[in-house]
């Protein structure tokens, strides 16, 4: 049974609509990330849900009870719920301890086990020798971790984080993802995060939602996610990738130069008809110097266009012979090719992903 | 220094035949004659720009902290002197602060009452303020007075209006926000010429008229200068226990200073509170409504006071509320100002962080809003006391027999020309402001008075 449900939130200021009819459903215990870029209502969706604003339509609900509607919204402070913050929030008038005890206070549990368990989370996220110190003697990572642990003593109902490691550099960042996966696994608190890192947002969670203009375009596991994007925006949005542009004809789809027999993609093209956009990952099309044998994908022949060595991998951009179209293609450094160099290109219709 | 007491020093300075200025003059040369006289229209210009450049200074500086010398460097690295660097770069990127600057000095300045009585009077100058004096003599006039008072009051809009305006401008300070590195400018021999200036404009406008009223408040005579046969602590013996108005001005002075620092600071914070926080709609008319005093004069804010209260039914002429009030009002826009930015300082999420972990509003204010803005309020407070403890202009229209304040008292002293021991009071209320910003520095930062917003 789902825990926290959103039914046809809509939140509109004046007349721009920041979310537009958002259906969301997280069970017990799951991760799920709101991803989308900035003004895409993923943080206006998540302080819906923290009870700080009212939606304009549609309901929250928490195991079957109705916590937000249009007509009434059930104060923050009775939801039971936690939040971590994008600028952290961390009370500077407070020690680490007086901080992390805040919610425990509140809940008036005895001073004994008030210390107990501060002094046990402050432990789990490595800052039991701080607890005295006070905010501004800390680092930004350390922090991070005083109010991911403030937020988690309370095992709340619902732990919110809204883009909590865009303040930090780009290393601690990596690390801090990890933490809060981390932390995840060990008290499984159901979670909603908002970010516009699609890195952060892969590491954590148990499924995506992919938010644009205010609505949801796919939610789903990181890696249908990436493999399987059913819209030309979730496909530009998560990693690189190249769109081409097709027709559906009666047998076969006809790109710009070459035409694939339709039946060597998999069912999603059953019924669509006209105008089709495939994505295709830069590292799911294949180089060679000759033409390969044997392979059930298709190859074209092309020439290389441009090339950039990226220590990592080779990032190149190749143009299929008699046509218009430009691949970017990344492949492992040994496989290296000149520029205007004479290629096989390697596709599999598998590895082409048509978009809505 | 309050301007009033500026005034009163001049006088003992640069006074006709007695002051000092004139006396060093004949002792020197022989001649009986006097080289100043403040009681001219000019001596009466010069006292007042000697007490109002800091409004100026600190505009000024406040744009010259944002303009960084790399401005100055890629003027100089494309062939510009220092010379005409500053002609070409610096001063047009801080002209539109002196302006602004010199519009608040002209406002200040024809708002002012005290200086202009103090000099003007005996001087038989009149000015706007001297003349609303005088239409509350007895019998007092209050309609003409009100009448009288309207222009000042369109003038001080219009031209707050258009200092708005040119400071707003886009363009105006570098664009580099915080304005990066500033290093001092090389100035071989000419460093001792400004060095000069500076200390010369020190010296008038605060080393000398303090030497001499201090010098004035513990002499017999003050004309007698230095020497042990005039010292005596009679002025203050005089005032402290036989005066039977000294010390009651004093103390009405701290009670409604004291006052009305506190109301002001209520109801401004709770203006920038609910501003900040939007917690009613329409919130931006309530914080426009706490800066409205700004643009009216002390003075024609007094009358509107009096014509308001001072009458049944009300009728609240002579009492303390009336100047509470008035003060109070006075002063809102300074507590705002100064609550308002410290509102800011606490980010919202602050509080929804109690919030979310289930504290209310209130126990967020109190556990976490409240002990972060402590000293910011405290700062504020502060001001508005010491501002208060020597406003004149309001209160010298409001003050009834019992309810009047130092500086009322400071006035009427210099009425009756008793320079000795109107100068010991005038020590006394310095005494009370330096005490005041000592403790407000030590406990807040050498800046808290000149910080904007």
């Amino acid at each position: 049974m789902p825990r926290l449900v959103l039914k046809q939130i809509v939140k509109t200021f004046g007349t721009f609509t920041a979310v537009d009819h958002l259906d969301l459903d997280l069970a017990d215990g799951e991760f799920v990330s709101l991803l989308g870029p900035s003004g895409c209502g993923k943080t206006t969706t998540l302080r819906m849900i923290a009870g700080f604003m009212p939606p304009t339509e549609g309901t929250i609900e928490i195991d079957g009870k109705i916590l937000s509607s249009p007509s009434s919204v059930m104060p923050p402070e009775r939801r039971g719920m936690s939040m971590i913050f994008q600028s952290y929030a961390i009370w500077p008038n407070m020690t680490v301890f007086e901080n992390v005890a805040f919610g425990l206070k509140l809940r008036k549990l005895s001073g004994d086990e008030i210390r107990e368990r501060a002094g046990r989370i402050l432990d789990v996220v490595q800052m039991g020798h701080l607890a005295e110190r006070y905010p501004s003697e800390l680092s930004g990572g350390q922090q991070q971790r005083v109010a991911l642990a403030r937020a988690i003593v309370v095992q709340p109902a619902v732990l919110l984080l809204d883009e909590p490691l865009s303040n930090l550099d780009a290393s601690l960042r990596e690390e801090m993802r990890f933490e809060i996966r981390r932390l995840h696994d060990e008290f499984r608190i159901t979670t909603v995060y908002v970010t516009h890192d699609q890195g952060e947002a892969m590491v954590t969670s148990d499924r995506i939602a992919v938010m644009n203009a205010g609505r949801i375009e796919q939610i789903d596991d990181p890696f249908s996610l990436y493999n399987r994007p059913r819209t030309r925006f979730v496909a530009g949005f998560i990693g690189r990738t190249n769109f081409i542009e097709a027709r559906r004809e009666a047998n076969s789809v006809a790109f710009d130069g070459f035409a694939v027999p339709a039946g060597r993609f998999n069912g999603e093209l059953e019924g669509r008809t006209g105008a089709v956009t495939f994505s295709v990952r830069p590292q799911n099309i294949s180089l060679h110097g000759s033409q390969p044998a044997g392979t059930n994908g298709l190859a074209l022949p092309g020439r290389i266009v441009e090339r950039a060595y990226l220590g990592e991998f080779w990032d190149y951009v190749v143009a299929p012979t008699d046509s218009a179209l430009r691949l970017r293609v990344v492949a492992p450094p040994r496989e290296v090719f000149e520029t205007g160099q004479n290629v096989w290109i390697g596709l599999a219709p598998d590895q082409m992903t048509p978009l809505a | 220094m309050p301007p009033y007491l500026g005034a009163i020093g001049w006088i003992l300075l640069a006074g006709p035949n007695a002051g000092w200025l004139n006396q060093a003059w004949t002792f020197l040369t022989g001649d009986p004659g006097s080289i100043v006289n403040v009681y001219t229209f000019t001596g009466l210009a010069l006292v007042i720009a000697l007490n109002s450049f800091p409004f100026i200074f600190i505009f000024v500086k406040a744009a010259l902290d944002m303009v960084s010398s790399e401005m100055e460097d890629a003027a100089n690295i494309l062939g510009a002197g220092a010379w005409r660097t500053m002609m070409t770069v610096t001063l047009p990127l801080v002209w539109p602060a002196i302006l602004a600057g010199i519009i608040i000095v002209f406002l200040e300045t024809m708002a002012l009452f005290g200086t202009p009585a103090i000099i003007g009077i005996p001087a038989r100058i009149n000015v706007v303020t001297t003349q609303l004096w005088q239409f509350f003599e007895f019998p007092t006039r209050v309609e003409v007075a009100a009448a009288y008072a309207i222009p000042l009051l369109l003038i001080t809009v219009a031209l707050i209006a258009v200092q708005r305006l040119v400071l707003s401008r886009k363009g105006f300070i570098s664009q580099t926000g915080k304005g990066g590195e500033r290093r001092p400018v090389q100035l071989g021999g000419w460093r001792w010429v400004l060095f000069g200036w500076c200390a010369f404009v020190g010296l008038l406008a605060v080393l000398m008229p303090l030497v001499v009223l201090l010098q004035a408040s513990f002499a017999e005579a003050w004309g007698r200068g230095f020497s042990f046969d005039n010292l005596t602590l009679r002025n203050y013996y005089y005032l402290i226990f036989q005066h039977d108005m000294a010390m009651p001005s004093v103390w009405n002075t701290i009670y409604f200073s004291a006052a009305a620092a506190t109301f002001a600071l209520i109801i401004a914070l709770l203006v920038a509170y609910i501003q900040h926080r939007k917690l009613v709609p329409f919130a931006g008319v309530l914080g426009f409504l706490a800066m409205a005093p700004f643009v009216i004069p002390g003075i024609v804010m007094a009358i509107g006071f009096y014509a308001a209260y001072a009458s049944p039914p009300l009728a609240l002429y002579g009492t303390a509320a009336l100047m509470i009030l008035a003060f109070t009002a006075r002063f809102l826009p300074i507590a705002y100002a100064n609550c308002s930015a410290a509102v800011r300082t606490v980010h919202p999420e602050m509080e929804e962080a109690v919030r979310i972990l289930g504290g209310g509003r209130m126990r967020a204010i109190r556990s976490v809003v409240a002990p972060l803005m402590k000293k910011s309020l405290f700062g504020a407070w502060l001001i508005v006391f010491i501002i208060a403890t020597r406003e004149l202009s309001a209160a010298v229209f409001l003050v009834g027999p019992n309810t009047r304040t130092m500086s009322v008292m400071l006035y009427d002293l210099s009425e009756e020309g008793n320079f000795e021991v109107l100068s010991a009071l005038g020590g006394i209320l310095l005494i009370i402001t330096v005490t005041l910003v000592a403790i407000g520095m030590k406990l807040l930062g050498r800046d808290f008075m000149l910080r904007r917003e």
